[in-house]
């Protein structure tokens, strides 16, 4: 095999301008292939950990229908004592669990004592939403960023109210809300910070504390909306999900309907289809990338068989076995795409390093001055050289194989 | 034991609709280590047969045996393996791979086709380098010798191989006189070294005047046998 390694070599070498040509065109493709795919994987992945370090949280669980009528915000959907407890002694006994927070969602009226309109709430116990969703402090663009998020008596507002009813950090407000009997309760708060908003479910709510939500709907006991879930590695993710559906739908009421459902941030967010479509472009690139390496070898080796007939020719009556013959010129493409493929990544993480060392920053929606912090795992760079290598080989078998059964003396007589 | 017998050869081809006849009822026999030429006008005959001898163009009739096996039904992989094992071959135009040296040239059919360990390899290339008195050149490319040298590279890649059996096809059509002569007398010095059977298809008087039987065809068909006293047989 060695042999027919070094022959292969030198006639690449034979041609120097075509190889070169090649080369640099596979090159090319698999530089562009392996940027974008870091691009937007470091993309991708900030978006992802914005959504659920500050917003999501990695997983949810609510009672069953919930997540269905989530626009009407029900309080006769919430988990009840009992439902509450089942879930959270399964989510402690989950080791690759790193916190959760328990959350009442609400509707409200909002009134600044001279004007009023809706609000959305997410009441939460801050120590248990600070470590579940630990970039929600940073959202707040007025006021303090506290540790502890907010007290007793404090609310949380939306950049949006805050601008349309000219409230202030520091001033008074009242929050007037129906409880699931109908009857309706009010009670003031003061504007502990304004809270920048972001898309997707409860990226536009306002925040108060649980036992401030219980007053104000008249709640006793524990009763919660939804339970947000931090997973210490997000990369046990599916392991994790699939275990606690598994444990919650053996949860069942009486009609052996199951009384939990869980989601992950994938099907909370809808940001979930942006990251599919990224997916999909990097699909498309990578199309685009076979597409260039089966047709530059191809056409290499094609006229490497049509310039090398009378060459072929002589080898094959000298007794070379056609299948050394077919070798011969499958190793030479394999040789082309390993060139290239091993330039291309080499020049791909010198480029990626120094993006990183640059610092280069964008602006994603109302987000600015975002570090583009592009990385690429092992895995995605085996991947595409295996792709491109594996293609390589293939576009040159067509070729390799006319030569092979090529007649030697038709061969020996072509000029 | 003949080298070479042919029984009845014949040789047709399909050209559109009609139907070409390049050899007819041939008859010959070779014997081991001797200096044979195919002679004849162009078309008469002499490449195809070489083509048969040397397993690369089928009969489409009668029998051919070289070194005792028939070789009639041999299939693709079997011809090159045959051919790789007991024939040489010597083209007009030298046919030398490019991209190796005159020694790697040699070289290839024991790397490529026997599969010599290496250093019986290197051993029996040098022999015939210097055999062939190209022993100083091994390191050169084809580009970089003359066609005469050419000619020897080709001659000693051709018997590397312990081959019974070398076919050359018109082996000095692309020399000058002189050098056509000396190699001529290389073959003959390696045929009486070697043992070796050279069969050669000719226009080349030179040839004819050296070899030990001149076999004439005419429209595919054998006209006379010439053997090396000039005697004459139908």
């Amino acid at each position: 095999m060695l042999n027919v390694i070094k022959i292969a070599t030198r006639n690449l070498r034979r041609y120097q301008r075509r190889t070169l040509l090649t080369s640099t065109l596979i090159t090319l493709g698999v530089v562009a292939v392996l940027l974008f795919i870091s691009i937007t994987g470091s993309f991708k992945q900030m978006m992802v950990g914005q959504i659920t370090d500050s917003m999501i949280g990695h997983l949810q669980v609510h009672r069953k229908g919930y997540l269905a009528s989530i626009d009407n915000l029900p309080l006769n959907r919430n988990l009840n004592p009992q439902q509450v407890a089942k879930v959270t002694q399964l989510l402690g006994d989950t080791a690759e669990i790193e916190s959760f927070s328990m959350r009442i969602k609400l509707g409200a009226m909002f009134s600044n004592f001279t004007e009023t309109t809706n609000i959305r709430l997410n009441t939460v116990i801050p120590e248990q939403e600070v470590k579940t969703v630990p970039l929600l402090t940073d959202r707040i663009v007025q006021g303090e960023k506290k540790e502890t998020l907010l007290q007793k008596g404090q609310i949380l507002i939306p950049e949006l109210i805050a601008k349309g009813m000219k409230v202030k950090v520091g001033d008074g407000v009242v929050l007037v809300a129906n409880n699931k009997d109908g009857s309706v309760n009010g009670k003031t708060f003061t504007v502990s910070g304004v809270l920048e908003g972001i898309s997707g479910p409860g990226g536009r709510d306002g925040v108060i504390h649980l036992d401030d939500a219980k007053e104000l709907l008249r709640i006793s006991g524990v009763e919660v909306s939804e339970i947000a879930i931090r997973l210490k590695n997000m990369d046990d993710l599916p392991g994790v999900f699939s275990v606690l559906k598994a444990e919650l739908e053996s949860i069942r009421d009486k009609n052996d309907r199951p009384v939990f459902e869980v989601h992950t941030w994938e099907k909370l967010s809808p940001f979930y289809n942006i990251a599919k479509m990224i997916d999909l472009m990097t699909l498309f690139i990578k199309i685009m990338l076979v597409a260039i390496v089966l047709v530059s070898i191809m056409n290499v080796m094609i006229m490497a068989v049509y310039e090398r007939i009378n060459e072929i020719g002589t080898i094959a009556a000298i007794g070379t076995l056609p299948g050394k013959i077919m070798a011969l010129f499958v190793v030479e493409g394999f040789l082309l795409g390993v060139l290239g493929t091993v330039v291309g990544t080499v020049i791909s993480l010198i480029s990626i390093a120094a993006i990183n060392a640059a610092g280069l920053t964008f602006d994603f929606g109302r987000q600015s001055n975002l570090v583009l912090a592009p990385t690429i795992g092992a895995g995605d760079v085996i991947t595409i050289v295996l792709i491109v290598i594996g293609i390589a080989v293939a576009a040159s078998v067509q070729p390799a194989f006319k030569a092979a059964r090529m007649d030697p003396i038709a061969a020996l007589r072509h000029v | 034991m003949s080298l070479v017998v042919a029984e009845n050869l014949k040789k047709t081809y399909q050209l559109g609709d009609i139907l070409v006849t390049a050899i007819r009822d041939v008859n010959f026999t070779i014997e081991p280590a001797s200096f044979v030429s195919f002679v004849g006008p162009s078309g008469s005959g002499k490449s195809t047969l070489l083509n048969m001898i040397g397993c690369l163009d089928p009969p489409s009739m009668g029998s051919l045996q070289v070194a005792g096996r028939d070789i009639v039904r041999m299939d693709r992989q079997q011809a090159a393996q045959f051919r790789g094992e007991h024939i040489g071959f010597v083209f007009q135009d030298f046919n030398l791979i490019p991209v190796l040296t005159v020694f790697e040239n040699v070289e290839y059919p024991l790397l490529m086709v026997q599969n010599w360990p290496a250093s019986a390899r290197k051993k029996r290339v040098s022999e015939l380098l210097e055999a062939v008195g190209m022993g100083d050149q091994g390191n050169k490319y084809p580009r970089q010798i003359s066609g005469g040298q050419k000619q020897r590279v080709a001659v000693a890649r051709a018997l590397v191989t312990n081959a019974k059996l070398v076919l050359a096809d018109e082996p000095t059509a692309n020399l000058d006189g002189e050098t056509a002569n000396r190699i001529i007398q290389l073959m003959k010095k390696m045929r009486d070294e070697f043992n070796t059977t050279f069969v050669f298809s000719t226009h080349d008087p030179k040839i004819m005047r050296n070899a030990e039987i001149v076999f004439t065809l005419e429209d595919g068909q054998l006209l006379k046998r010439q053997n090396e006293e000039g005697g004459a047989h139908a």
